[in-house]
């Protein structure tokens, strides 16, 4: 059931590069900025624009989920720890680090884009298609209920880690 | 009809070169961290194109797992930094000696 590629150009694949595109821009801004509070800025745009991605993609929910915890939670948790810093966090400029990461980088995406192209079953053309949030829902809790409260119990270790890492007893002898 | 399943993973492998070299090059924890989000990012985006591939919803049901796993990493992760900031003053990593001697 191989397609080929030139199906005409529809409204949705119009839609997707242009959410590409802004997933790319803003994640390529939010890498490179000097400033960790600018990055976290761009990387909200990048999650908004993911999240707008998700919902083509027929995840409706997840979108949802997206926005709310992506870019409304974690983003804003960020920018409070950002915040506590006392002095401007900048970093000392490293330009040897740019050039190795980007080879690696470079060299990982090759790989990925020749595994890509050289699968037959790439050139499949995505079918337009929606979980609705209440089958989901039903889904998840029917056949995954045990990761579900596997994830409570993350949570739960998560917290406790937090609050004995975060405390501030026993830090005094150490700093100055 | 939307695109190519090829171009979606093409894209998720972008985003996800993006926060490897974020990751890597940049020398101060937030950005580390901001780097290991766009990773899980990119991750996220490939196994949504593969449940619309194959018409399964274990594909975003696995999105919302890495959700929740990048919800608790990053609070964990922010709580060391914020930790190990108090303890040295810096946000370098080459400045965490303490455990030299």
């Amino acid at each position: 059931m191989l397609i080929q590629l030139e199906a005409e150009v529809t409204l949705h694949a119009v839609l997707f590069y242009v959410l590409g595109l802004i997933i790319l821009v803003a994640t390529g801004l939010a890498i490179t900025r000097r400033e960790p509070m600018h990055a976290v800025l761009y990387l909200i745009v990048a999650f908004l624009g993911t999240a707008a991605l998700f919902f083509l993609l027929g995840a409706p929910l997840l979108a949802a989920f997206v926005v709310i915890v992506y870019a409304g939670a974690i983003m804003v948790l960020i920018l409070f720890v950002v915040m506590l810093f006392r002095q401007s966090s900048r970093e000392l400029g490293q330009p040897a680090a740019w050039g190795l990461a980007t080879l690696l980088g470079v060299t990982f995406l090759a790989v990925i884009v020749a595994m890509v192209l050289k699968d037959p079953g790439g050139n499949v053309v995505l079918q337009g298609a929606v979980a609705p949030p209440g089958k989901f829902g039903q889904f998840l809790f029917d056949r995954y209920w045990l990761a579900v409260e596997i994830v409570s119990i993350l949570f739960l270790v998560a917290l406790v880690a937090i609050i004995q890492v975060g405390k501030r007893r026993g830090t005094e002898d150490i700093e100055k | 009809m939307i695109v190519p399943m090829g171009h979606v993973f093409i894209l998720a492998g972008i985003i996800f070169s993006m926060g490897l070299v974020c990751l890597v090059a940049r020398r101060n924890l937030i950005m580390t961290l901001i780097g290991v989000e766009v990773m899980m990012n990119g991750a996220a985006i490939a196994f949504l194109g593969a449940s619309l591939r194959w018409r399964l919803m274990e594909g975003q049901a696995f999105m919302l797992f890495i959700l929740a796993v990048a919800a608790a990493e990053v609070a964990v992760g922010l709580t060391l930094v914020v930790n190990v900031y108090r303890r040295t003053g810096s946000l370098d990593p080459d400045h965490y000696d303490i455990l030299k001697w």
